[in-house]
């Protein structure tokens, strides 16, 4: 269990380089919400790893705070490029 | 903000939704919970009162779950091919807009289908035309007419599940027409 | 033991799917197929990931707070997604060498025409407003 622990860590770590990699050099603002919006979906992931590590479940919450604010964030940005033109 | 009258199709499953939420939120459902939640889950609905969604009144469970059976397995075979696709063509991909003229005038069907169809294989929505309810979906991975044509067949067919789950009664004989002629 | 391969298992494939978005986002040459990366694997990899937790904790009453965390994901990930793409195509963010097919375009030029003949030009996406929908009422695809 502590192996697959460490490789699922691993995956995660290379996920978001890659999508901190097209926030960084992404083009267009929209390139970097979309990533970002990844990234807040691993560190998602990430608490919930934590979670089945540490055998509890207090971090819950945050998940659905995350997935929200995700939402949220994304939502407002978009419509505010639209607006602009 | 007062409201104009208190329907039942449309406020109940919302209610209770709420309240569901409410004691999922705190892990617990016992009978102070759920009752309190009840209470704030009414003063939402009637001070924050969104645009009434145009419930049908008819909900087919065994329809429900058919339909997400086959969302379930869509879901993975879409995960794994955008996975396929980002390590074998990756920048050589070529893609599509696609208009897709859907059957229902309802906005919750529309709402419904469009969602359904961003998980998919394959689409996602660009655009909607609420006027004519015709769906602009880009397609991974698309560069023929019959790819286009096998993707709005499956979007209709989501759209057939779902007026099969919740569609009026009107819709549901226009499908079973449709369905009896072709 | 077996709820341990299993919450392994589960574990890996929902790791794998965060790393299929991160591919994605890395190797697709545009916006909107980045868009298709940065969706679908979220959902399903938040899934899995849930479904360990539920099987490693095992109690009862967590399972509707997951229900609905997921519910929620379901229901906003798609919505995020139409409004950036939808953004990124009225702003003209997509490469269109890439298209094959473009259906909107077509319908946004016959409307740009038809507004054109019928009033003075204005800045207005042709897309945005109701009774642009209304005027392209006629337009039949």
């Amino acid at each position: 269990m502590t192996g697959v622990i460490y490789v699922v860590q691993g995956i995660l770590a290379v996920a978001v380089l890659l999508a901190l990699y097209r926030a960084v050099l992404g083009p267009s603002l929209l390139d970097r919400v979309l990533a970002l919006d990844v990234v807040l979906a691993i560190i998602g992931a990430a608490l919930v790893l934590t979670m089945i590590v540490n055998h509890h479940t207090d971090h819950l919450i945050l998940l659905v705070v995350i997935s929200l604010i995700g939402f949220i964030g994304s939502v407002a940005v978009a419509r505010f490029i639209t607006e602009r033109g | 903000m007062s409201r104009q009258k208190f329907s039942l199709v449309t406020d109940v499953p919302l209610i209770l939704w709420l309240t569901f939420v409410w004691g999922a939120l705190w892990q617990d459902f016992g009978a102070g919970t759920l009752i309190f939640g009840l209470v704030i889950a009414f003063v939402v609905v009637n001070f924050f009162y969104l645009p009434p969604v145009g419930l049908s009144g008819r909900f087919n469970i065994l329809a429900f779950l058919s339909f997400s059976a086959g969302f379930l397995v869509d879901l993975v075979t879409a995960s794994v091919e955008v996975f396929w696709l980002a390590v074998t063509r990756g920048p050589a991909l070529r893609n599509a807009v696609v208009a897709v003229r859907l059957r229902s005038h309802s906005d919750l069907i529309v709402t419904a289908t469009g969602h359904a169809t961003s998980l998919i294989p394959g689409s996602l929505v660009v655009e909607v035309d609420r006027a004519t309810s015709t769906l602009y979906l880009h397609c991974l991975n698309v560069s023929t007419e019959e790819d286009a044509e096998a993707m709005r067949a499956t979007v209709r067919k989501s759209e057939a599940a779902f007026i099969r789950i919740m569609g009026t009664k009107e819709e549901l004989a226009e499908l079973r027409a449709e369905g009896s002629v072709s | 033991m077996l709820s341990d391969v299993v919450v392994s298992i589960l574990l890996i494939g929902g790791a794998l799917m965060s790393l299929a978005a991160g591919i994605g986002l890395v190797r697709f040459p545009d916006l909107l197929s980045r868009m298709h990366a940065a969706t679908k694997p979220q959902v399903l990899g938040l899934l899995l990931f849930l479904l360990a937790l539920a099987l490693e904790t095992g109690s009862w009453p967590l399972i509707p707070l997951l229900v609905l965390c997921w519910l929620f994901q379901l229901l906003t990930t798609p919505v995020s997604a139409h409004m950036v793409g939808r953004a990124g195509y009225r702003t003209r963010h997509l490469r269109r060498d890439l298209l094959t097919i473009d259906e909107l375009d077509d319908v946004v030029a016959c409307a740009v025409v038809e507004v054109d003949r019928q009033a003075p030009p204005h800045e207005a996406d042709p897309v945005e407003g109701r009774e642009d929908h209304d005027r392209r009422g006629g337009v039949d695809h």
